[in-house]
């Protein structure tokens, strides 16, 4: 039976290596946005809603897109940045490897080194969408690796429940920093200008042309919205993330014959419930920050379940903790 | 043996002196494939040698067959040396040395058992009692335990050099947790990746049953053996620099790799905590030494160990591999006395020698050694790693009196060795191929019998002139081959 300490580095390490993918997605589509705006208040509101700006302020001084992009890139100070995620993703692979494959461990090796080796120069405008390509690319291949090589037991499911977890929180942090950038204001409102940005949003998921198939007549904020949020079919919604980890956490359960997990899966149905009860306008009519803000609250109260009821934690693990793993 | 004048390719220039050369013999028996592996090593250009070495020191970054150098922020991981240019025994040498091995194994399980049960090796005057009970490594707490088949040591590894006659010797006994075997094994994958046209019509033994063997030995030997024993590789945990030979094994045996944190003791059972809640455990591959074991027991201030292991052990209720208080036996004083009790416990004669070993803890000895402080290597008794090491004939003046000093202030803890003239082998160097000392170091595994892996880890001393081959102090490692019978003689 797969230890606790292990099952906790295999949801972490699947956590780490999604959320680098994330992060490089994100800074991608700010990148784009900020040369269009002209507006460095975007850059700021990246750290406002990634809860990053007291940090930043203290160690890097003025907000501006060379700052924050070494902020998020290369800072090894920053715990939440591409390079501490890989890390960290590396120190929990270093903790499972006698159960992941070989080849696994090697390319996020390999990878870990590749972003050691960045330089300032890597994150130059001209070289910086090469760079975000090369970190979506490394966490791809470990994805497509792990998809490949890793033995399908326990462990695996923890994996992936990792990742589902990540993903969702991902997403809702994606549609939270660009729709409070991109609602609509007096004149702008519905303009082509308005249009590029929200087209920008979802390539940033690689969702725009299965957005384009669902949507072909509108594209509106709302519809967008609830694409991200709603979607069954699209691999990045919340909708589909939170699905598959009800999938994972039930199939770990009977399979493996076990006990704990209960509370873990009252609350993905109280996610679902929320989700699914409700229209995307209902949604954006009560306010979605708001909404967004309670589900990522309750996606960490999820977190804290898993811990209790798996790695046998005392204590909820909240996402600050989770940064010493 | 050949002149270099006669030799051709890689070999042409090589000359390895006053030394035995593990590949050329020696002019009364020359290597019985030496003539093969030459014609094999002149097939490739030094060139070439150089790319696949580069290659292969790659590969082994990228596998991770590394051992991992932490700082306060980050984790440097590093390549323990790998030299392409293998060692090789026949099978009559290694015949020797598998038999050798077996039978001093086989004096130390007994030595501990005496010493941990009725003493007569004490009473009877073989070994003073002192050197015994006053000896750091020896554990109180074991006296009178019972442990099962009398395995103490399951895993020993015990050091061989060969002298300039050409003789094997044993340099020491590592009877608590011997590590390096890891490197065995992978060395010899990367030697098949990189050079496989070396390896044709020679017959060498494979070493990859090294990890079923010795989960077969730890379930033989497992508390009530009954069923299938759950068996666990206890590790200090990812920041040990051993972690990756750890991994290793734990993979190699199908076994759970565990820290301290991941078991527990109740009711003096030992117990691993899992998703699904508590499973027991049987038997411990542990590779923490003693003093960190078990905090209720041995050092207070660990955070490796498992609180009450030391109950469920001394109740039979779990094996520990290899047994607490084994480092009596390794000790570099207990060693001299290792002739005497091969004889005493098994009536016969050492088929392997030790290297002449004087005690400055007997006034003789003593005396000898401060009277040929210049021609002699002296060690101390407790320390491992080659520190604290001093070869009188390479020290300066300074060195020499600075260790004087230091045997006047604690005698007991120094022995003195002559230097021995370790064999060499063919070694890349930046100058071309150069002869550098090795030695040799033998897995045992301990269960029912005692099986050793046919091989070893050779570890070379990189740096010219060196006879200290170990990895802190500039050493690496070299395939070691040990050949069939009938591709041999």
């Amino acid at each position: 039976m797969l230890l606790a300490r292990h099952a906790e580095a295999a949801f972490w390490m699947a956590r780490y290596v999604e959320r680098a993918e994330n992060l490089a997605r994100l800074l991608d589509v700010q990148q784009v946005f900020a040369n269009d705006s002209r507006d460095p208040g975007s850059w700021r509101s990246m750290l406002v809603l990634n809860s990053d700006e007291t940090r930043f302020l203290g160690s890097h001084g003025s907000v501006g897109r060379a700052s924050v992009t070494q902020f998020y890139v290369l800072d090894q100070d920053n715990p939440t940045s591409i390079l501490s995620a890989i890390h960290l993703a590396r120190e929990n692979a270093r903790a499972l490897r006698p159960l992941i494959s070989t080849e696994m461990w090697t390319q996020l090796n390999i990878f870990h080194r590749k972003l050691y080796a960045l330089t300032p120069a890597d994150l130059g405008e001209a070289r910086l969408p090469r760079t975000y390509a090369m970190v979506k690319e490394g966490c791809q291949a470990h994805t497509g690796i792990t998809d490949g090589t890793f033995f399908r037991d326990e462990a695996w499911h923890f994996y992936w429940l990792g990742r589902w977890v990540e993903r969702a929180d991902q997403t809702t942090r994606l549609l939270d920093i660009k729709y409070h950038q991109l609602l609509p204001r007096g004149a702008d409102v519905g303009s082509a200008f308005d249009i590029g940005q929200w087209n920008s949003v979802l390539r940033s998921a690689a969702g725009y042309y299965a957005y384009r198939r669902m949507h072909s007549q509108s594209m509106s904020p709302a519809t967008i919205a609830g694409f991200l949020l709603q979607n069954r079919a699209f691999p990045r919604s919340v909708a589909l993330c939170v699905n598959d980890m009800g999938n994972a956490l039930n199939d770990l359960r009977s399979r493996y014959g076990l006990r704990g997990g209960a509370a873990a899966l009252e609350r993905i149905d109280e996610l679902q419930a929320e989700l699914n009860g409700r229209s995307i306008e209902g949604i954006l009519a009560g306010g979605l920050h708001e909404f967004l803000d309670m589900f990522q609250k309750t996606l960490g109260l999820l977190g804290g379940d898993i811990a209790r009821e798996f790695f046998h934690h005392e204590e909820v693990v909240s996402q600050s903790q989770s940064q010493c793993q | 043996m050949s002149s270099p004048t006669s030799r051709s390719g890689l070999l042409s220039t090589y000359d390895s002196g006053d030394y035995y050369c593990e590949l050329l013999g020696s002019p009364a028996t020359p290597h019985p494939v030496f003539e093969i592996i030459e014609r094999q090593l002149s097939t490739i250009s030094e060139k070439e040698l150089r790319n696949r070495a580069v290659a292969a020191e790659n590969d082994m970054f990228d596998l991770g067959v590394t051992f991992t150098v932490y700082s306060e922020k980050t984790a440097i991981d590093r390549v323990f040396p790998f030299d392409l240019i293998p060692r090789v025994l026949s099978a009559s040498e290694w015949s020797v040395i598998e038999t050798g091995i077996k039978q001093r194994v086989a004096a130390i399980n007994l030595f501990l058992a005496d010493i941990y049960g009725p003493q007569h090796v004490v009473k009877d005057g073989i070994i003073p009692a002192p050197l015994v009970f006053g000896n750091p490594n020896f554990r109180p707490e074991m006296q009178g335990v019972k442990v099962t088949n009398g395995v103490y040591v399951a895993i020993c590894g015990i050091d061989i050099v060969r002298d300039q006659a050409g003789q094997f010797r044993v340099l020491e006994d590592n009877a608590r947790t011997p590590s390096g075997v890891s490197y065995v094994i992978e060395n010899r994958r990367m030697m098949l990746r990189a050079w496989p046209e070396l390896f044709e019509g020679l017959g060498v033994q494979s070493v990859d049953s090294y990890g079923p063997r010795l989960r077969q030995a730890l379930a033989e030997s497992s508390p009530g053996s009954g069923g299938d024993p759950h068996i666990v590789l206890l590790t200090p945990g990812t920041y040990n620099s051993a972690y990756f030979e750890h991994v290793f094994l734990a993979r190699e045996m199908g076994i759970p790799l565990v820290e301290g944190r991941d078991l527990t003791v109740i009711e003096s059972r030992v117990y691993l905590r899992t998703i699904a809640g508590l499973r027991r455990v049987h038997t411990i591959y542990r590779r923490i030494d003693d003093d960190f074991l078990d905090p209720t027991v041995f050092r207070k201030d660990s955070i490796l160990g498992v609180p009450g292991l030391m109950d469920a052990y001394v109740k039979g209720n779990v094996q520990l591999a290899n047994g607490v208080g084994t480092g009596v036996a390794d000790d570099k004083a207990v060693y001299a006395y290792m002739p005497r009790l091969i004889k005493y416990y098994l009536d016969q004669e050492p088929i392997l020698s030790n290297v002449d070993t004087h005690l400055c803890a007997e006034p003789d000895g003593l005396a000898f050694t401060l009277a040929n402080l210049e021609k002699l290597v002296v060690k101390p008794v407790g320390a491992s790693g080659g520190y604290g090491v001093m070869i009188g004939p390479r020290a300066t003046i300074a060195e020499i009196e600075e260790t004087r000093l230091k045997i006047i202030e604690d005698p007991g803890n120094f022995i003195s060795q002559p230097v021995v003239g370790l064999s060499v082998c063919p070694t890349v160097c930046d100058d071309g191929i150069e002869p550098r000392h090795v030695d040799l170091r033998p897995f045992a595994v301990t269960g029912k019998d005692t099986w050793v892996l046919p091989g070893g880890l050779t570890r070379v001393a990189l740096r010219k002139n060196s006879l200290v081959v170990n990895s802190s102090q500039g050493g690496g490692s070299k395939d070691t081959w040990v050949l069939f019978p009938e591709a041999a003689e």
